[in-house]
């Protein structure tokens, strides 16, 4: 698949699901299950994206190196209710200031 | 209710849902940057990057998209991921389609701008002429936001080079570790970040990239089946924004 055609299938398929809000009758989806697993959607996608940006290397196999150090800075600013920001720069100079030192 | 309804709001009122709705733009267009700088590190150009910020328009989704492609995922797994991010607004449509009662046009504009901030403004105001006009002026200003700093981003980014050499990578990571943190209030929801992260882990060695997060999402199908799993309780955040919604649009 292109980037392109993966790009377009994203937007084509996430305006669906808004769409899909407006069309259809709201009972289908308004049992407390469902409205459970649809909270609970974000959270796995997005702990199994840390995990995986942070440990995992590019074959596949698990590692540490300076993106874990550089998480470990984010949760203590997370903690102390940092800006996003915040949080964000913050991880990126660590990683980049720990690579300039040969580190990771 | 009705009469109320029908009612005009007054200039005050107009001025201060404006201005929430300008305030709440400017502060998400603000991540945009990061958005457009995280997605050309990952490998996109800066024309698909500001395709996601026009097109796709719901920030979580375009950073687990750019973040899967970048992180060597195919595309099937990159799209997965980021639709899976954006089943919750369909839900988000069921209570703004009330509130706007929009037909045509109006609604297949209404339908792209429904995301987490436009919604929570909206459903946030007392009177129903507030809703509509918290709704439509928070989604444009997070809208035309969101892509500014998308582009500024993307063209900043694109001048920098390598993007490990300025610790990108580990800035992406950083970024999803802060839209979980704040869905991290109950028990259930620690129990599906915990479950998820060790699925992915496990699994990222023997599949190919970007299926493991897509296998993760399973561990949402178990905690929230899970009979007598403990409901989340009501919205009771400081800024009033919905349980779970992001930073981001």
């Amino acid at each position: 698949m292109t980037t392109w055609t993966t790009v377009l299938l994203a937007c084509a398929a996430a305006y669906a699901l808004k769409l899909a809000g407006y069309l259809l009758p709201a009972r289908w989806v308004q049992d407390e299950r469902s409205s459970r697993v649809v909270a609970l959607l974000p959270v796995a996608l997005l702990a199994a994206l840390v995990v995986v940006q942070t440990l995992v290397a590019g074959g596949g196999e698990l590692v540490l190196d300076a993106r874990a150090a550089a998480l470990g800075v984010a949760v203590v600013l997370l903690a102390l209710r940092a800006d996003f920001l915040v949080v964000v720069a913050a991880a990126a100079l660590v990683a980049a200031g720990l690579r300039a030192l040969g580190w990771g | 209710m009705s009469a109320e309804g029908a009612a005009p709001l007054s200039a005050q009122r107009r001025r201060t849902v404006r201005r929430q709705a300008l305030s709440v733009g400017a502060a998400t267009g603000a991540y945009g940057v990061s958005f457009g700088a995280l997605s050309v590190a990952s490998g996109l150009d800066v024309w698909q990057t500001q395709a996601l910020s026009l097109l796709l328009f719901s920030g979580g989704s375009q950073l687990a998209l750019v973040g899967v492609l970048g992180a060597g995922g195919s595309g099937a797994a990159a799209v997965a991921t980021s639709t899976l991010l954006g089943v919750r607004n369909g839900l988000y449509g069921l209570q703004t389609s009330r509130i706007l009662e929009v037909r045509g046009l109006r609604r297949l504009a209404a339908a792209q701008l429904t995301i987490d901030e436009s919604t929570a403004v909206g459903v946030g105001q007392p009177e129903p002429a507030a809703q509509r006009l918290g709704f439509w002026s928070t989604g444009l200003a997070v809208f035309v936001g969101w892509n500014l700093m998308t582009l500024l981003g993307a063209v900043v980014g694109n001048a920098l080079g390598d993007p490990r050499r300025y610790g990108l990578d580990a800035a992406a990571a950083a970024a999803f570790a802060a839209l979980l943190w704040p869905r991290l209030r109950s028990a259930d929801a620690a129990a599906t970040a915990v479950l998820a992260g060790f699925v992915a882990l496990l699994a990222s060695p023997a599949l190919p990239a970007g299926a493991p997060v897509v296998l993760a999402a399973l561990a949402a199908l178990v905690v929230g089946l899970r009979r007598g799993g403990r409901h989340e309780g009501p919205p009771t955040s400081r800024t009033g924004e919905l349980p779970g919604a992001d930073p981001l649009p």
